[in-house]
C-alpha cells in the first residue's frame, strides 16, 4: 500500500514526484514504458514559455508563469541544461499588430516581465536572420529554452533518491476503488494507494474513465518537427514564434540548449495514440513554414524528424485536480503546452491538492540538489585529467558526433533509473544525438548495454518496453 | 607540451599510406593518431575481397590489404597511438587529443595530415517520413554489427540506395541467410560500382529498383514494413505505384559525407561540392602546412585510390617540413564543367609542381560516348575517352609539368558528347 501512486513518468508525473518526496509518505511512480519520458515530453519544442500565450485568469496562465520562474534555480540545483534566450513572436502583416499588442497586454496581465511589441527592423537588428517579411515582433525577454529529457531525469533522480519508488514496463489495465483508497491493477500484478495521481498523458482520459463518470477527452495533436546540425545552431539566438491560432502557437525556429537548430511543429489532432509517425506533407509544411520566419535555413544540415502528441483536453486549460466523483484521484491531464514550463508548477499545485486529503509532513533529510551525468565534453582541461586519472574511461570517446565518453554512458547505464535501451542512453549523455545519428557509436552502446543487462546484442532496445515479449511469456 | 613535425589524424589506408611515405621521405618525428582500437579504420569490417587489384595485383580483403599498410608501419617504426580521439585543431596546428592513457593534452605540429575518412547519410537527413522503430541502421553500421560483433540483425531486409556498401550488405545478408527484398534507388542509375552490382545482387537474385524510394516506415518499436515508390524524373513519388515490402531491417546506403568537424575547427576551406577541405596539387588546403588525403578529401570508389593520393600527401607534407616553400607564385583555379561534379584539387601553383598533377573528379550522371576534357582558356591540355564514365566511378587525369607553362585563366574539366 503506498501513500501515492502516481501512473505516468513524463515531465508532470516525475515533477510531482520530486515534490512529493520532500514529505514522509510512501510514493510511487508508475509508467508503461522502460524508461521515464518517453511519451509527450521526448517530442516537443523544449521551450520555456514566458507566458504571454495563455488567457489571463487561466491554469496555464498561472502555472506557466511560475514555472517559467522556477526554472533558472531548479536547474542548477537539479544540473539540467537550461538557457534565457529571449524569444520574438512575428506578425508579417501590419494589421497583425494589434494581435500582437494584445499578446503583450495579456503577458502583461498574465505578470510576465518585460514584454514589448517592436519594429520588424529592431527585431531584425536583434536577429539578423529574420526574414525582410516580418512586419513587427512581440520581444519576451525572460522565454527560455530547456532540455526536457535531462529536467524529467533530473525530477525523477531526485525523487527517487529522496526515496520514491519506480515501476517501469508496467502498464495499466484497470483501477478499482478500495476502502483505503485505491487497487491498480497492472499487467505485473496489482498496487493498492490512498491517492493516485493520473499524470499519463495522451491516455489520461482513458485512466480517468476507469474511476470517474465525468467525461474527460484528451486528443492528441501530431506535431512534427526537423532537427538541425550543431553547425546551423547559431543560426539565431532566440527562439521565434510566429502569431499564434487556435491550434497552438505555430511553427517555431529555435536553437536548443545544446546548439542544435529545432523547427516545427506542426498541429494535426489525430485520433490515434500511438502515432508518432512523420509524414511527407508534415515535413514539407515545417520546411515552408519555418522560412517565413528565417532565411538562410540550411535544409541539408537536417539530421533528424521526429513527431510528438500533445495531449489535448476539451477545455483548452490543463485540467489538474482531484476527481469529484472519485476522491483521492487527481488528474494531471490535458498538459499541452506550456506543460514542459508549468510542470515544477505543477509539482507545487498537486502537492496542494494532496495536502487537502492527506498530512503531508516535511521530511529532514530531504536532499533538494542531484548531480546529473558529468558532461567530459564541457569541463576544464584540468577537470577532464582529474577525471581520466580516476577512472580512464573517461579518456575513451564513443560518440564522436556529440564527444561522449565511454565513462558517460557506463554512468548512464549504472546510475539509479539508469538506461536500458540505446535511447535511454542518448537521452542522459547525447551519444547519438549527433551528427551521424549513432550510426558509430551504436554498436559499443548496445554491447555496453547488453552487458550490464546480461543479455544479448540484438536483445537490446533502442526505445519502448525492454523485454517486453519475455517478460509476457514469464508471466503465461 | 609534446611537439610533432607531423600528425597524421586518422590510421585508416589513408592515414598510414601518408605516414609511410612521409617516413620513407625522412620525417622521423611524426605520430598518427587512431580512435579506434587498431590500425585499419573502416577497412577492419570490410571483410569482402576486392581490395588491392590495382596496388598488389591481387585480390584481399579489407583486413589484409590494412594489414600490408599496418605491417609497414611497424617495420617502419612509425608511433601510433590508438584509442586516442583528437577533439580540436587550431589555425596554429594545436590540436587536442584524448585517451584513456594520456588524458587530455595538447600537442604541437609542424605539419598535419588530415585522413579522418567519412560518415554515412544518417535516416533524418533523408527525410524518409513514417516511424522510427528499431531496426533501421546505416549499411555500414550493419556491417560493423554482422562482420565485427557477429550479430545479423535482421531476417527480413530492404536497402535503400544503392552505394557499395549497401550492395555488399545485400550479399552479406543473404549469406548470413537473411532474405534481402530489395535494394531500391532514387536515381535511375546506381551509385554502386558496376561490379558489385553483379556480384552482390545478380549472382543472388536481388531486385535493384532505379528511380524508386521508400516514403514511409511502418512499426512503432519495431520496424514491420516500408512503403516503396516510383518516383518522376523530379523524385517526387509518382501516385499508385507504392509497393508495401514486410520487413524487419532497413539498411541505408545513400551517401557518404567526409568527415571535416576538425578541418572547420582550423579554419580549413571546404568545398561545398565535395564537402571536403579545399586542395592544391600538393594536397595542401587553405591552412598551411595542413594536407589532406582519402575519404576526408573526397569520397573514392577504391582504397587503391586513397593509397595512392595519400602517399603524395605524405611526400608533400614531407616535403614542407624540410622548408620546400608553400604555395609560390599564383595559383590557377581547377573547375568543373559542364557534366563534372567537382575535381581535386580545386586550385593548383603550376611553379610548384615537380613532374605531373593530377586531378580526380567524378561525372555528374552517367555519360556514354563522350570524352573528358581538360582544358585552358581554349587550350585543350588533355582528353580522356572512354565508352562510358558513371558516377560510381572517380576519374583520373594526369597533367604534366610542361603543358601548365604559361597558362592564364582557369583549367576546366568537363565531358564533351563525341561528334555524330
Amino acid at each position: 500500500m503506498f501513500d501515492v501512486l502516481i501512473i505516468g513518468a513524463g515531465a508532470s508525473g516525475c515533477a510531482v514526484a520530486r515534490e512529493l518526496s520532500r514529505f514522509r509518505l510512501s510514493l510511487c511512480v508508475l509508467d508503461r514504458e522502460s524508461d521515464v519520458c518517453e511519451g509527450t515530453t521526448k517530442a516537443n519544442s523544449a521551450i520555456v514559455h514566458a507566458g504571454f500565450d495563455a488567457l489571463p485568469g487561466s491554469l496555464k496562465a498561472k502555472l506557466n508563469v511560475r514555472g517559467s520562474r522556477m526554472m533558472p534555480e531548479l536547474a542548477k540545483k537539479l544540473d539540467f541544461a537550461f538557457k534565457n534566450n529571449g524569444a520574438f513572436v512575428l506578425c508579417f502583416d501590419k494589421e497583425q499588430i494589434p494581435g500582437l499588442e494584445e499578446l503583450a497586454q495579456r503577458g502583461r496581465l498574465n505578470g510576465v516581465e518585460g514584454v514589448r511589441v517592436i519594429s520588424g527592423d529592431e527585431a531584425r537588428q536583434m536577429e539578423p536572420a529574420l526574414t525582410d517579411e516580418v512586419a513587427a515582433a512581440l520581444y519576451a525577454p525572460t522565454s527560455g529554452i530547456v532540455c526536457p529529457f535531462e529536467m524529467t531525469l533530473a525530477f525523477a533522480e531526485n525523487a527517487y533518491a529522496n526515496g520514491a519508488e519506480f515501476r517501469l514496463s508496467t502498464c495499466v489495465t484497470g483501477i478499482d476503488k478500495s476502502d483505503a483508497g485505491y487497487v491498480v491493477h497492472t499487467d505485473k500484478g496489482d498496487i493498492e494507494a490512498k491517492v493516485v495521481i493520473n499524470a499519463a498523458g495522451v491516455y489520461a482520459d482513458r485512466l480517468h474513465a476507469m474511476v470517474s463518470s465525468k467525461p474527460m477527452n484528451i486528443t492528441p495533436r501530431r506535431g512534427e518537427y526537423m532537427l538541425l546540425d550543431k553547425d546551423a545552431g547559431g543560426l539565431v539566438k532566440h527562439t521565434i514564434f510566429q502569431q499564434p491560432t487556435k491550434m497552438g502557437k505555430g511553427i517555431l525556429v529555435s536553437p536548443t540548449v545544446h546548439g542544435n537548430l529545432l523547427l516545427g511543429p506542426t498541429a494535426e489532432d489525430i485520433e490515434d495514440k500511438e502515432n508518432t509517425a512523420t509524414t511527407r506533407s508534415g515535413l514539407a509544411e515545417v520546411r515552408a513554414k519555418a522560412q517565413l520566419s528565417v532565411k538562410g535555413i540550411p535544409f541539408n544540415k537536417v539530421i533528424t524528424g521526429f513527431t510528438g502528441l500533445r495531449a489535448v483536453g476539451d477545455t483548452h486549460d490543463f485540467i489538474i485536480g482531484e476527481c469529484e466523483d472519485a476522491k483521492g484521484f487527481i488528474d494531471v491531464a490535458g498538459i499541452e503546452s506550456p506543460g514542459l514550463t508549468s510542470a515544477p508548477a505543477i509539482g507545487e499545485y498537486v502537492r496542494d491538492i494532496v495536502a487537502g486529503i492527506m498530512t503531508l509532513e516535511e521530511k529532514p533529510d530531504f536532499v533538494d540538489t542531484r548531480k546529473g551525468v558529468i558532461h567530459f565534453a564541457s569541463l576544464t582541461r584540468e577537470q577532464q585529467n582529474e577525471l581520466i586519472k580516476r577512472e580512464p574511461a573517461y579518456g575513451s570517446v564513443v560518440c564522436r558526433c556529440e564527444t561522449v565518453t565511454e565513462g558517460e554512458i557506463l554512468d548512464a547505464i549504472n546510475r539509479p533509473l539508469g538506461a536500458t535501451t540505446l535511447d535511454g542512453v542518448k537521452r542522459r549523455t547525447r551519444a547519438g544525438m549527433g551528427r551521424c545519428q549513432a550510426g558509430f557509436c551504436s554498436p559499443k552502446t548496445i554491447a555496453m548495454i547488453a552487458e550490464k543487462l546480461g543479455i544479448g546484442l540484438l536483445d537490446v532496445k533502442k526505445n519502448g518496453t525492454y523485454n517486453k515479449e519475455s517478460e509476457a511469456a514469464d508471466n503465461a | 607540451m609534446r611537439e610533432f613535425e607531423l600528425v597524421i589524424i586518422g590510421g585508416g589506408p589513408a592515414g598510414m599510406a601518408a605516414a609511410i611515405a612521409a617516413k620513407k621521405q625522412g620525417i622521423d618525428d611524426l605520430v598518427i593518431f587512431e580512435r579506434g582500437d587498431r590500425l585499419g579504420g573502416i577497412l577492419n569490417q570490410c571483410i569482402h575481397n576486392g581490395f588491392g587489384l590495382h596496388t598488389f595485383k591481387e585480390e584481399l580483403t579489407g583486413p589484409e590489404y590494412a594489414e600490408r599498410y599496418a605491417q609497414q608501419v611497424y617495420d617502419l617504426g612509425i608511433p601510433y597511438e590508438l584509442g586516442t580521439m583528437v577533439l580540436d585543431i587550431t589555425p596554429d596546428k594545436q590540436i587536442t587529443v584524448v585517451s584513456r592513457q594520456r588524458g587530455a593534452e595538447t600537442v604541437r605540429a609542424r605539419a598535419v595530415i588530415l585522413a579522418m575518412g567519412c560518415r554515412e547519410r544518417p535516416r533524418g537527413a533523408l527525410g524518409i517520413a513514417g516511424f522510427r522503430p528499431q531496426g533501421v541502421y546505416t549499411a555500414g553500421t550493419a556491417q560493423k554489427l554482422v562482420n565485427c560483433e557477429g550479430v545479423v540483425p535482421g531476417k527480413e531486409v530492404v536497402i535503400l540506395g544503392s552505394g557499395d556498401i549497401g550492395l555488399i550488405m545485400a550479399r552479406r545478408m543473404t549469406l548470413e541467410g537473411a532474405k534481402v527484398r530489395a535494394v531500391v534507388e532514387l536515381m535511375p542509375y546506381s551509385s554502386g560500382l558496376k561490379r558489385n552490382i553483379v556480384q552482390c545482387l545478380d549472382d543472388y537474385g536481388i531486385p535493384l529498383m532505379l528511380s524508386h524510394t521508400v516514403i514511409d516506415i511502418k512499426g512503432k518499436e519495431k520496424l514491420e514494413g516500408v512503403w516503396v515508390a516510383a518516383v518522376d524524373e523530379h523524385n517526387a513519388p509518382i501516385e499508385g505505384t507504392e509497393e508495401y515490402f514486410p520487413c524487419d531491417t532497413l539498411l541505408l546506403s545513400c551517401g557518404l559525407i567526409p568527415e571535416n568537424e576538425l578541418s572547420r575547427s582550423a579554419g580549413i576551406e571546404l568545398s561545398p561540392l565535395t564537402s571536403g577541405p579545399s586542395v592544391d596539387e600538393s594536397l595542401e588546403t587553405t591552412v598551411e602546412g595542413v594536407f589532406a588525403c582519402g575519404n576526408v578529401l573526397h569520397v573514392h570508389d577504391l582504397v587503391d585510390f586513397v593509397s595512392e593520393e595519400s602517399v603524395r600527401a605524405g611526400e608533400n607534407a614531407a616535403e614542407y617540413i624540410k622548408g620546400k616553400p608553400s604555395s609560390p607564385g599564383t595559383p590557377v583555379a581547377v573547375k568543373p564543367g559542364n557534366g563534372v561534379r567537382y575535381t581535386v584539387p580545386s586550385r593548383l601553383y603550376p611553379e610548384s609542381v615537380t613532374d605531373c598533377v593530377h586531378i580526380r573528379f567524378r561525372v555528374t550522371a552517367p555519360v556514354k560516348g563522350a570524352a573528358i576534357v581538360v582544358s585552358c582558356g581554349g587550350k585543350e591540355l588533355a582528353r580522356k575517352r572512354g565508352r562510358i564514365f558513371v558516377p560510381s566511378e572517380m576519374i583520373e587525369v594526369i597533367l604534366k609539368k610542361e603543358q601548365l607553362a604559361g597558362l592564364s585563366g582557369d583549367i576546366e574539366v568537363r565531358t564533351e558528347e563525341a561528334a555524330k
